[in-house]
């Protein structure tokens, strides 16, 4: 039985992309460097450039509708909290925008524009995060990073590929058990206590099966020995999209240390917006893209 | 030198209070074809288990005696250096396949040996070929089908030429075309590269045939050591469970030898004049092909009461065109007496994909239908049609009421940690598990398992319009098959109408009064069991294969009834019959 028309948890697919063209090991590591730009800068600015050129990449690679869905569903929700909870909690802010009066433990609570912009911002490049981790989860061939870390440690190789494959079939497990509850007289135990009553068996679950995916991959050999052989050589997809990673994390790394994208939350919001702020976001969106700008040889 | 010697082995699994292997001691030598027989819970898995050298050191446990593998020994060499000398399959396909794509999931072992990529390479593409998965090289693990998945955890077990292969089940999730096409594959690797060949399979007819030895386990004990024909002989008075349908047969007849596949029978058939002289084909042909109005003659006992259950004016649908797209919800049906109805239901994906092509079918109150088809032909999102857990992209669906689906794995359905939290007392009485009520659902046998899950799509006000069981017999043994059977019967007399999609045509026989035949997402074949179960060379019993379909789908019981009036008269009596 195929779980045909059930959802499938989000998961790499060979496309026919500049990105899916790059070895898996640098597809990864492209969606690392964005990921990292993202945790080295602090201005909107250049996050909001970050979000552009991961969103553009999604698409360039042909992933951006299940990314969207993805982090609509999971995202949107911690990007509320974030920025409620940094409103209701954060006392750093001296522009007060409510005053909400005395709230038990919390004590006096007031609303300031800079606790409700720090919350934006930190949500902001949470987003960017999360989208450039999905990005890898999408683009990176898994079996392709798989076998490089075999050549540099067979045994963290073993235990990545036992928890990445496992990940595969506890989600399958989770739906199987969805349906069967729906296959219940009753409809089965709904709402949130139903789909912890899932999450429940399925973890019960879960140390069977990783005995089951880790004996198959010891009995193939898996982690027995270092992978030996030269590994695949670069494509100019490969070079493109390192140097893509390693200028953008550059770039980042130079406008956070010059202060060329200062940004100042407490006690006041202090942001430098000028031509040069403005021009490292360009520079950072057209280094991410430029890759993409290659589609020799990619099959439409 | 023996390519697999256990010596002495007892083997107790971590809290358990018995061992499920005891004393345990044979040689396979390279180039045998060996099959493992036994009944559910006889420790033939644990036993390959331990050949694979997962017993003790996955599962832990208390472990006597030896095992060697290729000169290796299993308590100082891990799974991983055995896996060097030996391909293993285990059961579940899910669990079997690690990788993200099937050519990276071909070339883990090989690469793993350290084979330079010209070989890995070789030995993908000849795995691919042998195994009839060249085309699914390039495509995603997480998108295949159970069936698809199998084939490709076999081909990994293969691909790196092992010298001894371990199987356990592997035709479990494969349709009868696939399931003879693997063992026969099987059968030209060990002839070809004198591979040894260790395999568990419950469906005995499909692969003694091809078996050199047969080893048949009793409560952890092996109790049989012998050739198939000798096994057969033993399994006679033995464990009369293990019989094939043929054996059945020819003993029930009075003949001997118990023929070990088709051919075999018969002979021995011809031998005792009840069966023609002529090519089989010729006796086929007198018969009516699928689909056709069965006018043969009528076959005695239990065959020709199901033939007039079938008659009961049902309509003949096969591809059926498309409907206007429109109506896509299910709604209760108009006519009095049908239990289901599925109208011009398609099943598109969103990539454009159709699963289901414009499905006609009705079943009507208490009828037993069986599904059938090649794996990916739609009958698992048919069933999931007639539950309302999809809706159709075009078509609709009718019910007379509720529509119990009990899906394949009965495991799915438990969330307590008792037997009596998961379903009511009166359910429980129903499928006999009333005595249960304290026990862990999870520490119940597989049979056991199958029952509560019954129980629990069964429960409830009123018994539901239809019962749908997807796939219910993988890895059950005879005697379960026929439990069930029984109780889908006993369901059926009080007006619930049975679905089975199955690919074990003895099952479907016993069942069904009718069998609806699928491929490629549409019906192509929809009439009385006895017509489509008995003309084919895959989708027939075997006593139908062996009376050349002469009597319809035939059981062993049933053939024994249809050939006795016979014996003694002419053969071309029998030539005439359909």
């Amino acid at each position: 039985m195929s779980a045909i028309g059930l959802r499938r948890p989000l998961t790499y697919r060979p496309v026919a992309s500049p990105l899916h063209a790059a070895g898996g090991p640098v597809a990864a590591a492209y969606g690392a460097a964005l990921a990292t730009a993202a945790l080295i800068v602090w201005s909107p600015i250049l996050l909001g450039a970050l979000l552009v050129a991961v969103v553009l990449a999604a698409a360039g690679a042909g992933v951006a509708g299940p990314l969207a869905r993805f982090a609509a569903r999971l995202m949107l929700p911690l990007l509320v909290l974030s920025v409620a909870v940094n409103g209701l909690v954060d006392r750093g802010g001296l522009t007060v925008l409510a005053r909400l009066g005395e709230w038990g433990v919390l004590g006096q609570v007031d609303v300031t524009l800079e606790a409700v912009v720090y919350g934006v911002v930190f949500a902001l490049r949470l987003l960017v995060v999360t989208l450039a981790c999905l990005l890898i989860v999408c683009a990176a061939n898994p079996d392709e990073l798989m076998r490089a870390l075999r050549r540099v440690s067979p045994r963290s190789a073993l235990t990545a590929a036992i928890g990445t494959r496992l990940l595969g079939v506890l989600a399958g497990d989770a739906q199987r058990l969805a349906e069967a509850q729906r296959c219940r007289p009753d409809g089965g135990v709904s709402g949130t206590r139903g789909r912890l009553a899932v999450l429940r068996a399925t973890v019960a679950g879960a140390l069977d099966r990783s005995l089951d995916v880790a004996a198959v991959l010891e009995m193939r050999g898996y982690g027995a020995r270092r992978a030996r052989g030269p590994g695949l050589p670069l494509s100019r997809h490969d070079i493109a999209f390192m140097l893509a990673a390693l200028g953008t994390l550059a770039v980042a790394i130079v406008a956070q240390a010059s202060g060329m994208a200062r940004f100042e939350t407490f006690p006041l919001l202090s942001m430098r917006a000028g031509a040069g702020a403005l021009s490292v976001a360009g520079l950072l969106i057209v280094l991410a893209l430029a890759p993409f700008l290659d589609r020799r040889g990619i099959e439409r | 030198m023996s390519i697999l010697r256990l010596q002495g082995v007892t083997y107790t699994y971590p809290a358990a209070s018995e061992p499920s292997l005891r004393d345990v001691s044979f040689e396979l030598e390279p180039g045998e074809f060996c099959v493992l027989a036994g009944l559910s819970g006889s420790g033939k898995s644990t036993l390959l288990r331990a050949a694979a050298g997962l017993v003790p050191h996955f599962h832990g446990g208390s472990f006597t005696g030896s095992v060697m593998v290729g000169g290796l020994d299993t308590r100082t060499s891990s799974p991983a250096q055995i896996g060097m000398v030996a391909g293993t399959l285990l059961q579940d396909p899910e669990t079997q396949v690690v990788m993200a794509s099937v050519r990276a999931e071909l070339e883990l072992a090989v690469e793993s040996r350290g084979e330079p990529a010209a070989s890995v390479a070789r030995a993908v593409e000849e795995a691919a070929l042998a195994l009839g998965i060249d085309n699914l090289l390039e495509r995603p693990t997480a998108e295949l089908s159970g069936g698809e998945l199998q084939r490709v955890a076999l081909a990994a077990a293969l691909v790196t030429r092992p010298r001894l292969i371990l199987l356990d089940e592997p035709t479990s999730q494969l349709d009868p075309v696939a399931g003879d096409e693997l063992i026969w594959q099987l059968r030209r690797l060990n002839q070809e590269s004198d591979t040894a060949v260790l395999l568990i399979e419950h469906r005995l007819e499909r692969c003694l045939a091809a078996a050199d030895r047969v080893l048949a386990m009793r409560a952890g004990e092996i109790v049989c050591d012998s050739d198939p024909a000798g096994f057969l002989e033993w399994a006679a008075t033995g464990e009369r469970a293990l019989q094939t349908p043929a054996a059945r047969l020819i003993e029930g007849l009075g003949l001997a030898p118990a023929p070990v596949g088709v051919k075999q029978a018969r002979a021995t058939l011809r031998r005792a004049g009840l069966l023609p002289e002529t090519p089989a084909g010729e006796t086929e042909r007198e018969h009516p092909a699928p689909g056709e109005t069965g006018q043969g003659r009528s076959i005695s006992g239990e065959a020709s009461h199901r033939s007039g259950e079938a008659a009961q004016g049902r309509a003949v649908p096969s591809e059926a065109g498309p409907r206007a797209p429109g109506i896509l919800r299910g709604r209760r049906r108009e006519h009095p007496e049908q239990a289901l109805a599925l109208r011009g239901v398609w099943h598109e994906l969103r990539e454009g994909r159709a699963i289901l092509r414009g499905v006609e079918m009705t079943v009507s109150r208490g009828e037993r239908v069986a599904l059938m088809g090649r794996n990916g032909a739609g009958k698992s999102t048919l069933l999931r049609h007639a539950a309302g857990l999809l809706e159709p992209t075009r078509g609709r669906v009718e019910w007379a009421g509720r529509v119990a689906l009990l899906l394949q794995n009965p495991g799915d359905y438990f969330l307590h940690e008792r037997v009596e939290q998961e379903a009511s007392g009166g359910a429980l009485e129903l499928v006999g598990l009333a005595g249960l009520c304290d026990r862990n659902p999870r520490d119940l046998s597989g049979g056991e398992r199958q029952r509560l899950a019954l129980a629990i799509v069964m429960d409830g006000e009123e018994p539901p319009a239809v019962l749908a069981l997807d796939e219910p017999t993988r890895g059950m043994d005879r005697a379960a098959k026929q439990a069930l059977a029984e109780r889908l019967h006993e369901l059926s007399e009080g007006g619930t109408a049975v679905i089975v999609a199955t690919h074990d045509t003895e099952f479907a026989a016993a069942v069904a009064v009718r069998a609806a035949l699928m491929a490629d997402g549409r019906v192509i074949a929809d009439g009385p069991i006895e017509q489509i179960l008995s003309g084919g060379w895959y989708f027939a019993t075997d006593t139908a294969r062996i009376l050349g379909g002469a009597g319809g789908a035939l059981l062993p019981e049933q053939g024994i009834g249809f050939l006795r009036p016979v014996r003694g008269q002419a053969p071309e009596h029998l030539a005439v019959g359909g």
